[in-house]
């Protein structure tokens, strides 16, 4: 992958790195937009849009409950969604493989942010003394730098994951030996069991809603078969 | 809730201190970014000073004054709550310091604050709204929905919500000030997450058979190829649940179900998508090195 490829895939990943928790948190970081977008960047939304969905199922889990430790899906899904549309869209194991890029470049996103938040608590704790005198100028010099240290830290996980992923996903989907139809299978059935295992999790405290999720499931099924 | 009850009683001026609408413009923005330098020190503290900065500009003596200067390093200390709620804890506290309510209340105000907003937010927005608008997309998708469809579909839906939120928030806050807690027994805070629950499940149940389909691709033929006539209609149609190879298709479906299975069972101590990353780190291996 050259720098001219790689350079607005990691400034996507920045930006959709950011929205995860620093700014505007609209969800345009959500592993279905921010894969499409990568696919309609590379000129192919459809493929984009296939991983997204494929991540959406498996992030559906993942609550970005304030202190806790969660996967960063937006620089992520740039990652899934690039090398999805770049090497693997039409080959055998390409969804596969871009999946896994993804799950691993969003477990080392979510270490970077916990690094991020702790590089942001030591800024605070060096301007400890501005910040009890009230100074405007050293809160909005912390957000800003808080902000930007984000930003930064998306394009270069981004980068970097793009750099060290696309060539072994080249060279895993040139070793590919398992059929295409038992690959992808494999693939849904994963994304299904973390799925349903989420809606358990997300549901299972309300009255009522197992009973939905069911009726849902029935609903869902009767349409697939007389679509 | 809890804040009402352990606030002694205030005066509080009959109609809230003008404050220009740039002003609220201004506040409404920085609070997209209250994140911005969140830490686990001070969490969100240093961006509710962020948000609340251009109105406390208003203040006696302006940016230069003592009021001003405590006040911003009052807010600017330790808060914790959902990034979307905490527009209703700067709309209260903005009041309160213009209307010139003593330190300490202001202080104790806060901290009262901390519980109900995240809680609050967590349910009706990360456990709730979130998955809904999420679920409903991927329906969307499961459908045969195109790119833009899809995804114009879940950020209109969502942004609806969530920068809805955030206004009604900085305005009740505003309106009601340290009396704000009560804001907090709204209907839709209180019935809310559970009643999006309810359809939350259902639009999983919807989605998930749909969106799978979908993405399955190449390997649709491995389940489809039987056609059946509706007798009713007369219309031609694949069936899904029988597949070419059954063994193959019910294999999967025990999969699927010992998957979610083991999932529920170890939540707490291991996450779906950990699992998802080692299952297909294992499984990608397999079919290179083979």
């Amino acid at each position: 992958m050259s720098w001219l490829e790689l350079l607005p895939l990691a400034l996507l990943g920045g930006l959709l790195g950011l929205d995860v928790v620093a700014f505007p948190q609209a969800m345009i970081s959500r592993p279905l937009v921010a894969s499409t977008l990568t696919g309609a960047l590379v000129g192919y939304p459809e493929n984009g849009l296939i991983v997204g969905a494929t991540l959406e199922l498996i992030a559906l889990e993942t609550l970005p409950f304030g202190a806790s430790r969660y996967p960063e899906w937006g620089s992520a899904s740039v990652v899934g969604g690039a090398l999805f549309t770049l090497h693997g869209g039409q080959l055998a194991g390409g969804l596969e493989v871009a999946v896994l890029g993804a799950l691993a470049t969003a477990f080392v996103g979510g270490w970077s942010m916990v690094k991020l938040r702790q590089l942001n608590a030591r800024w605070a704790r060096n301007s400890a003394q501005a910040l009890e005198a009230g100074a405007r100028g050293t809160v909005t010099r912390l957000q800003l730098m808080g902000m930007t240290a984000d930003l930064v830290r998306g394009v270069l996980l981004t980068a970097l994951a793009l750099a060290v992923l696309s060539p072994i996903a080249t060279a895993c989907l040139a070793l590919w030996s398992t059929d295409a139809r038992l690959s992808r299978t494999v693939v849904i059935a994963v994304a299904a069991a973390v799925t349903s295992g989420a809606a358990w999790k997300l549901f299972h405290t309300t009255s009522g809603a197992r009973l939905c999720f069911v009726g849902g499931l029935v609903a869902g099924f009767v349409v697939l078969f007389l679509r | 809730m809890n804040a009402a009850a352990t606030l002694p009683p205030v005066s509080q001026a009959a109609s809230p201190p003008r404050v220009p609408a740039t002003t609220w413009v201004s506040v409404y923005l920085r609070m997209l970014a209250v994140q911005g330098a969140w830490n686990y020190e001070s969490m969100l503290g240093n961006g509710i000073g962020f948000a609340m900065e251009p109105v406390l500009r208003l203040l006696p003596g302006g940016v230069h004054g003592a009021s001003f200067k405590q006040a911003m390093a009052r807010e600017s200390r330790y808060f914790n709550a959902h990034p979307y709620l905490a527009a209703v804890a700067v709309g209260a506290l903005a009041r309160a310091e213009l209307e010139g309510e003593a330190p300490a209340r202001i202080e104790r105000f806060r901290t009262a604050l901390t519980g109900p907003l995240g809680s609050v937010g967590d349910r009706l927005v990360w456990a709730g709204w979130l998955p809904l608008c999420s679920l409903l997309a991927l329906a969307a998708f499961g459908l045969g929905a195109g790119p833009a469809l899809t995804i114009g579909m879940f950020l209109v839906l969502y942004n609806a919500g969530h920068l809805g939120l955030r206004a009604w928030g900085l305005t009740v806050g505003w309106q009601r000030g340290v009396r704000v807690a009560s804001a907090l027994g709204n209907p839709v805070l209180r019935h809310g997450p559970a009643q999006i629950a309810r359809v939350a499940a259902v639009a999983a149940g919807i989605a998930l058979p749909l969106a799978l389909y979908r993405v399955i691709g190449p390997a649709r033929a491995l389940i489809t190829g039987v056609r059946i006539r509706i007798p009713l209609t007369g219309r031609v149609t694949h069936s899904v649940l029988i597949g070419r190879d059954l063994t193959l298709v019910a294999g999967v479906f025990l999969l699927v179900a010992l998957g979610a299975m083991l999932i529920v069972r170890l939540r707490g101590r291991v996450e779906g998508w950990r699992l998802a990353l080692w299952g297909l780190a294992c499984f990608v291996l397999y079919s290179v090195i083979r």
